[in-house]
């Protein structure tokens, strides 16, 4: 019987190794795929169970977090959703996360390995959420929000010899804390908010392009002067009035008079259709798109960090096509953010700087943990065609189209554009206003802006750069320049 | 280590060591780690220490001093590592439920489980302190098996629950019977096989290896063996006719000493399995949500219970989540009971989940190391019996939720929620303790003088 005894033994002996066998099977050789599976929600949950870090403007929080009793613990809040909702996004537990909660989204939900100490790792402890720190100055923010007012459009500051974005305005726009949890009443404002006509969750800043109008002048002017189609600013050209454009018999107006032969100085002050034209067939396609490529013009990659949409000008077209590509029209479209850093190109001396939203991203204690590297896009045009420019955006804002972005005591330069939108010009046209400005004892342009106002309801003849968007303008520049 | 310690005093009496001091401070380690496990759920989930926690400490740590101090009176040879094993399964159990609970607002299982674990304690010591010597308990095979058959086949009245007709409600109060007859039936074979173990083993016809006994030897022991398992299939309670199936299989061949038994008992066990496993839709179904346990997944209707137990563990890792940070809580209903070794696999890891199982297969080890150390064939069987539902039920279960095998709904023993289960786990601790006492005590031929003498064990 003894013998018996210890066979039963060895077999409760075998089955014990074979459940050890499994069990390690499982938990250790399986692990990662059975991790990995999409049905398995852990990974969700573990992401909600501690609350998120925050996204900071000029040191406060424009974000929180909310514990909401559920199983997907805590939920995001946002001070002044629809202010910021440009520059922070949404962070839904449905709908996943966008702009700078979507980009800092590791540092935010904790799960960065940068978080994390060395033992980290080791520990598999989960870090409390970082913080993103903005570059946006939350006075910028609020003077472009409350210019638009509702209206459809945009503002996009930088500061110029950073790239630092100090607003972010789109509108109108939404609360992104109706999207945070998971119940029916975050699917419904997710829904109605994809229905609205009006797409409040369009980031018209960096995610929709525009026709620039008139506001492309600038680049025009600047790839003219750096090719050498023309010499001297205020030596009249060839170009006639009404210009022809090129193999048509289509003839191009201008607005304002005295466009005839102009000088450039003279077209880019009073916007003429027929000197810029010509200017640009005169530089030729080659010359365009080496120079629009400097501003940012054709770049899919740029992001901020969130990716912006590309701005386009055209790789083939015939001369007429290319005339009108250089006065801001055919199929030349920017984003606000590109034609902010067109205006920033020229008050920095001609060096662009790569725009960038997030200036570093710090552990819950506030020590940085990563900053990230901003660097020069490039020269965008000779510092000598800058500082002619400078001059002309001058004069634009102190004699010409641009008067009323005029600040008393600031030297502010500055380009109207309004742009025809629709097929045949029957939607309303946008109206454009890119300007810098530089304090009197300041070495550096403060501030660098774009607004778009794509007023609908407006009444078409109101609508120009110079009426709509310029006061806008010099209120943000205003709130820029203040410390 | 029962090696008899040098005499030098005139009296004859063989000192054996008692260990019982081994034992109480074993049951403190036991506590300690309980209560430890406990401070940390409270510490992980809601940073501070439970409210509770005292008053459930204290309760546990009450019932293990009772059951000591009856075991220190009525057992004191006892094997000294059975009641501290014993007390840190069931702690531990307490602390998962109670941590499970903590998910599930508006449920008390963890309290439940403490007043079911002090019945059972109860009951433990009603055991040690009534039954002086295990062999008085020969006397009553047939009542057992009687009582046994009662219980089994009381649950056909009652309405099913999840599919098993297994449940006896009363009032507020369920419990399994045949969680209970397991033990009667363990009481029964051993007192009938150690009866007739000659016969068995010796009478009748040759066929191949196999010594087949006469009817009227094999006759009653297997007539009450297939009843029980025909009512458990009925039932559907597949998990506890495999257990009284092996349970059958493994002391028939202890008692026999024929391999044959073996042989015949896989078989058999193979065909039903693969008859039950086809036919029955409800075994069915198990069966092919072991073989294909993200099937449900792949159809679009979430994981099943099972693909999520293996979630849990994978989530485990080697070193777990910690007690109070996993989410086993996602398995559903049977968390707490059939799966509540999912929670010991994701919280406390591979690591922690070993060292369950090696508690495991202390206590068994214990059992069949008690089987060996008696002379009485009775005791033996009984011993190896006990020991051998611990074993396969632990085998089952723990194979069922980690996909080894097919799942069967069974208690993990002393983990699981569930009173029936602790209660009887309970009892065949108490036994265990009372056949050890046994094993280990000093000869009565010591005491009257006679020369030390050999412990052995007939081959």
């Amino acid at each position: 019987m003894t013998r018996c005894i210890r066979r039963a033994a060895a077999l409760a002996l075998l089955l014990l190794a074979a459940l050890l066998v499994n069990a390690a099977r499982v938990q250790v050789f399986q692990a990662d795929a059975l991790n990995a599976n999409s049905a398995n929600r852990r990974t969700l949950l573990a992401r909600y169970e501690q609350p998120r870090g925050d996204i900071l403007v000029d040191g406060d929080a424009v974000t929180g977090s909310r514990d909401s009793g559920q199983a997907l613990r805590y939920e995001r809040t946002y001070t002044e959703g629809p202010l910021y909702a440009p520059v922070t996004g949404y962070a839904s537990q449905v709908y996943g996360a966008s702009l700078v909660e979507g980009a800092e989204d590791p540092v935010l939900s904790g799960t960065s390995p940068l978080l994390a100490p060395l033992w980290g790792g080791l520990t598999r402890k989960r870090q409390p959420g970082g913080d993103a720190v903005t570059t946006i100055r939350a006075g910028v923010q609020r003077a472009a929000f409350d210019g638009l007012a509702g209206r459809r459009g945009a503002v996009a500051a930088v500061e110029p010899s950073t790239g630092r974005v100090l607003a972010l305005v789109s509108s109108p726009s939404y609360d992104p804390g109706r999207l945070s949890g998971t119940g029916r009443a975050v699917k419904d404002a997710w829904s109605a908010l994809n229905a609205d006509p009006r797409q409040p969750m369009l980031n018209r800043a960096i995610r929709q392009t525009y026709p620039p109008g008139s506001t492309f002048k600038i680049v025009t002017a600047a790839a003219a002067l750096d090719a050498g189609a023309v010499t001297d600013a205020d030596a009249p050209t060839t170009a006639p009035d009404p210009y022809v454009l090129p193999g048509t018999s289509t003839a191009l107006p201008n607005e304002a008079s005295g466009c005839a032969n102009a000088s450039l100085a003279y077209a880019v002050v009073v916007s003429c259709n027929s000197v810029m034209a010509h200017l640009g067939v005169k530089v030729g396609l080659a010359g365009m798109l080496e120079a629009v490529g400097r501003f940012g013009f054709n770049d899919p990659r740029l992001r901020i960090p969130s990716a912006v949409a590309k701005s386009n000008f055209d790789t083939r077209m015939g001369p007429d096509q290319l005339a009108l590509s250089s006065i801001g029209q055919f199929d030349t479209t920017a984003t606000p953010l590109q034609m902010a850093m067109v205006a920033a190109a020229v008050a920095n001396g001609g060096e662009l700087r790569r725009p960038y939203l997030v200036e570093r991203s710090t552990d819950r204690r506030g020590t940085t943990v990563a900053q990230p590297d901003h660097h020069d896009y490039g020269q965008a045009m000779s510092p000598a065609t800058a500082v002619r420019l400078q001059q002309l955006m001058v004069d634009v804002v102190e004699k010409g189209t641009g008067t009323n972005a005029a600040i008393p005591g600031v030297r502010v330069g500055g380009k109207t554009g309004t742009a025809q939108n629709g097929v045949g010009n029957r939607g309303l046209p946008y109206a454009w206003f890119i300007s810098w400005a530089q304090a009197p004892d300041a070495g550096q342009p403060a501030v660098a802006v774009a607004v778009v106002v794509e007023d609908a309801e407006a009444n078409r003849a109101d609508i120009s750069g110079g009426g709509d968007a310029a006061p806008l303008a010099k209120a943000v520049m205003e709130a820029a320049l203040k410390g | 280590m029962t090696a008899p310690t040098a005499a030098d005093e005139p009296p004859p009496a063989l000192r054996l060591p008692r260990r019982r001091g081994v034992e109480l401070s074993l049951l403190v380690g036991a506590l300690l780690v309980a209560g430890y496990g406990y401070a940390e759920v409270g510490l992980a989930r809601s940073g501070a220490l439970p409210r509770d926690a005292l008053r459930h400490g204290a309760g546990l740590a009450l019932l293990a001093l009772l059951a000591h101090l009856a075991v220190r009176r009525r057992a004191p040879y006892a094997d000294p590592l059975l009641l501290p094993i014993a007390v840190l399964l069931n702690g531990l159990g307490l602390v998962l439920i109670h941590r499970l609970d903590l998910e599930t607002p508006h449920t008390r299982a963890a309290s439940a489980q403490l007043l079911w674990s002090t019945i059972g304690v109860g009951l433990f010591i009603a055991v040690v302190v009534a039954v002086r010597d295990h062999r008085v308990l020969q006397r009553y095979a047939y009542l057992c098996a009687a009582t046994a058959l009662a219980l089994m086949v009381a649950p056909v009245l009652f309405p099913a629950v999840n599919g098993a007709r297994i449940w006896i409600r009363l009032g507020g109060l369920s419990f399994q019977p045949a969680e209970f007859a397991k033990i009667l039936f363990a009481l029964f074979f051993a007192a009938y096989l150690a009866a007739n173990r000659n016969a068995l083993a010796y009478t009748g016809r040759r066929v191949w290896r196999l010594q087949l006994p006469t009817g009227r030897v094999l006759g009653p022991i297997a007539a009450i063996w297939l009843l029980s398992v025909g009512v458990l299939v009925l039932e559907r309670d597949l998990g506890t006719s495999l257990l009284f199936f092996g349970l059958f299989v493994v002391m028939l061949y202890v008692a026999t000493g024929r391999t044959g038994w073996i042989a015949v008992g896989l078989l058999l066990a193979a065909v039903g399995a693969a008859a039950v496993g086809s036919f029955e839709p409800h075994v069915h179904g198990r069966v092919e949500d072991w073989l294909h346990p993200f099937a449900s997944i792949e159809a679009g209707q979430g994981p099943g219970q099972l693909a999520q137990s293996l979630f849990a563990f994978a989530a485990g890792g080697m070193f777990g989540t910690g007690l109070g940070s996993g989410h086993s809580v996602l398995i559903g209903f049977a968390a707490k009971s059939d799966f509540i070794l999912a929670t010991a696999g994701e919280e406390l890891g591979l690591a922690g989940l070993t060292a369950v199982f090696l508690l495991y297969a202390l206590l068994i080890a214990r059992g069949y190391r008690t089987g060996l150390a008696l002379t009485d064939p009775f005791g033996r069987l009984l011993a190896v019996g006990l020991a051998s539902i611990l074993a396969l039920q632990v085998f089952v279960i723990a194979g069922g939720v980690t996909g080894l095998i097919p799942l069967t709904g069974m208690a993990m023993p002393f983990l699981a929620q569930g009173g029936s289960s602790v209660v009887t786990n309970w009892i065949i601790v108490a036994l265990l303790i009372r056949v050890s006492d046994r094993a280990r005590a000093p000869l009565p031929a010591v005491a009257a003088g006679a020369p030390v003498p050999v412990r052995t064990e007939s081959r």
